[in-house]
């Protein structure tokens, strides 16, 4: 079955799980509101949620594309020359072991409420999974292609833009995928943390007030966007870099 | 091209991992003509052909090489040499017309003239629609056949192979060892074979290794002109005399 289909299969069994929960407890809807209210106040407040939603998708598309570029920099840095990488390997493992949530406080301090705090949390989140997987993808080039290269008397460079990279990018692909579905959560704590509008704002808030709803309803739009971010990127990917699933038979 | 040099190896030492490899081995592959170096798996026949290749630096970890590789003219062995290993090793991002041509990219320059003569390559191949196929969608004796149009645009006058026909079936084996003698005609080629048969089709010299550190068990020489067929005289005669060579070889290592 596709992935896709699956997704949709397992989302109905979870709402009508959630129904019957509720049916059977007799939960009150400001402990769990039905799928139908959430969905009706989906409806009612509908501009309001668009708004915040696109809020947190500029956000979530910046840091990956800043994150991405950091992430992808730093790999290459890192490939080109030892030093760096002997000095830069600590900082990446580092920069994974310190907690985006416990950081996130200070960067609304230093960049402020706005959309800036919640890019960089989202950058946090992202570059280690860029960094690593496109400087693991680089330090794997197929011995025989080195040999074949040397025979031939490359020149490093040709030899980095046509053999090196190419053959990294699957596995840069594979981080980029991580980077694609982590990018939206790392927007949502920057909004947790401090901000006036966005999903992770809008949630918060309405949880705040008891309108529960409204948090389901902002919860529901959340996990949409970051589905289709993801499939937009995997199919993205499979088409630009068609190699990946023969690069190991060659 | 200018003829073909001689390839000479004086004094070759080379230690493994604290194993002796090789110790004064000296061996002269003939100008223009095919050799063959046959002998039990493990020996050092690959690794001959990369030494000779220049893969193999000086001074690696756990590595020790000494002696001279050179050639009987005055240019440096690595820049007569064209190398052609046991896997295609074709770049799966370049269709197949680009990876033949991959070695004046990563140089810098594709002349007009390779351009012209890549093609004439190609149709000489059978290859004529697979141009702009990817590898992935070849088979494997396709592939090999790039890898081959490779081999021969490098335009080098010494072709180094390692077993490069051994992952195909007889058939497309018997074909590319075919292709592969009425293209290489007038080069200095070392063949490295497992396949007893694929050294007495395509061979003027074949040398057998056995021993450790390995030194040179047997010598052949057919005079008949390769590619041979499976019922010419020197193939029928030598048959025998190889096969006991071989296993002669192969009880010494143990």
């Amino acid at each position: 079955m596709k992935f896709l289909l699956r997704i949709i299969v397992i989302l109905a069994g979870l709402i009508a799980l959630w129904q019957v929960i509720i049916m059977i407890f007799n939960l009150p809807p400001y402990i769990l509101p039905t799928p139908f209210s959430v969905l009706s106040t989906l409806q009612n407040r509908f501009a309001l949620i668009v708004h915040e939603t696109q809020i947190t998708a500029i956000e979530t598309l910046l840091g990956l594309l800043l994150g991405t570029l950091f992430g992808s920099i730093a790999a290459l840095l890192m490939a080109s020359f030892r030093s760096f990488s002997f000095w830069m390997l600590p900082v990446l493992v580092m920069s994974q072991a310190i907690p985006t949530f416990a950081i996130a406080p200070l960067l609304v301090i230093w960049l402020g409420y706005g959309m800036t705090s919640k890019i960089a949390t989202a950058i946090i989140m992202i570059f280690f999974p860029i960094a690593s997987s496109f400087y693991d993808g680089l330090k794997q080039t197929q011995q025989g292609w080195v040999d074949l290269a040397k025979t031939m008397h490359a020149k490093k460079w040709r030899f980095f833009w046509y053999i090196r990279m190419p053959a990294a990018l699957p596995s840069f692909a594979s981080g980029l995928r991580v980077a694609t579905v982590a990018a939206p959560i790392g927007a949502v704590i920057g909004e947790w943390v401090g901000a006036s509008q966005g999903l992770g704002f809008l949630m918060l808030n309405a949880n705040a007030r008891m309108q529960i709803d409204l948090m389901f309803a902002g919860l529901v739009i959340l996990i949409i966007f970051s589905l289709a971010l993801y499939f937009l990127m995997d199919k993205s990917l499979k088409w630009l870099i068609p190699w990946q699933k023969f690069q190991e038979h060659s | 091209m200018s003829t073909a040099p001689t390839i000479l190896l004086e004094n070759l030492h080379l230690s493994y991992q604290n194993e002796i490899v090789f110790k004064q081995l000296n061996l002269t592959i003939s100008p223009s003509k095919w050799t063959c170096l046959l002998g039990p798996s493990g020996i050092g026949k690959s690794t001959l052909l990369k030494l000779i290749a220049g893969l193999i630096p000086a001074k690696i970890s756990g590595e020790f090489f000494r002696g001279t590789i050179r050639t009987d003219n005055t240019m440096p062995v690595s820049e007569q040499v064209a190398y052609m290993p046991q896997t295609d090793l074709l770049q799966p991002w370049f269709t197949a017309f680009d990876n033949a041509l991959i070695g004046y990219r990563l140089r810098g320059f594709v002349p007009d003239s390779i351009l012209k003569q890549a093609k004439k390559l190609f149709s000489l191949a059978g290859l004529d629609k697979a141009l702009k196929k990817y590898p992935y969608q070849l088979s494997g004796g396709m592939r090999q056949r790039v890898a081959l149009i490779r081999t021969l645009l490098e335009d080098k006058p010494i072709v180094l192979m390692d077993e490069p026909f051994s992952a195909v079936d007889t058939i497309t084996r018997f074909q590319l060892q075919t292709l592969a003698s009425e293209l290489l005609k007038n080069r200095t080629v070392l063949l490295v074979t497992h396949d007893p048969l694929e050294a007495l089709r395509l061979a003027d010299d074949i040398i057998i290794l056995s021993g450790k550190p390995a030194g040179i068990a047997h010598t052949m020489q057919l005079d008949s002109p390769a590619p041979r067929n499976m019922d010419n005289a020197d193939v029928i005669h030598y048959q025998g005399l190889l096969f006991d060579a071989l296993t002669k070889a192969k009880e010494i290592e143990a």
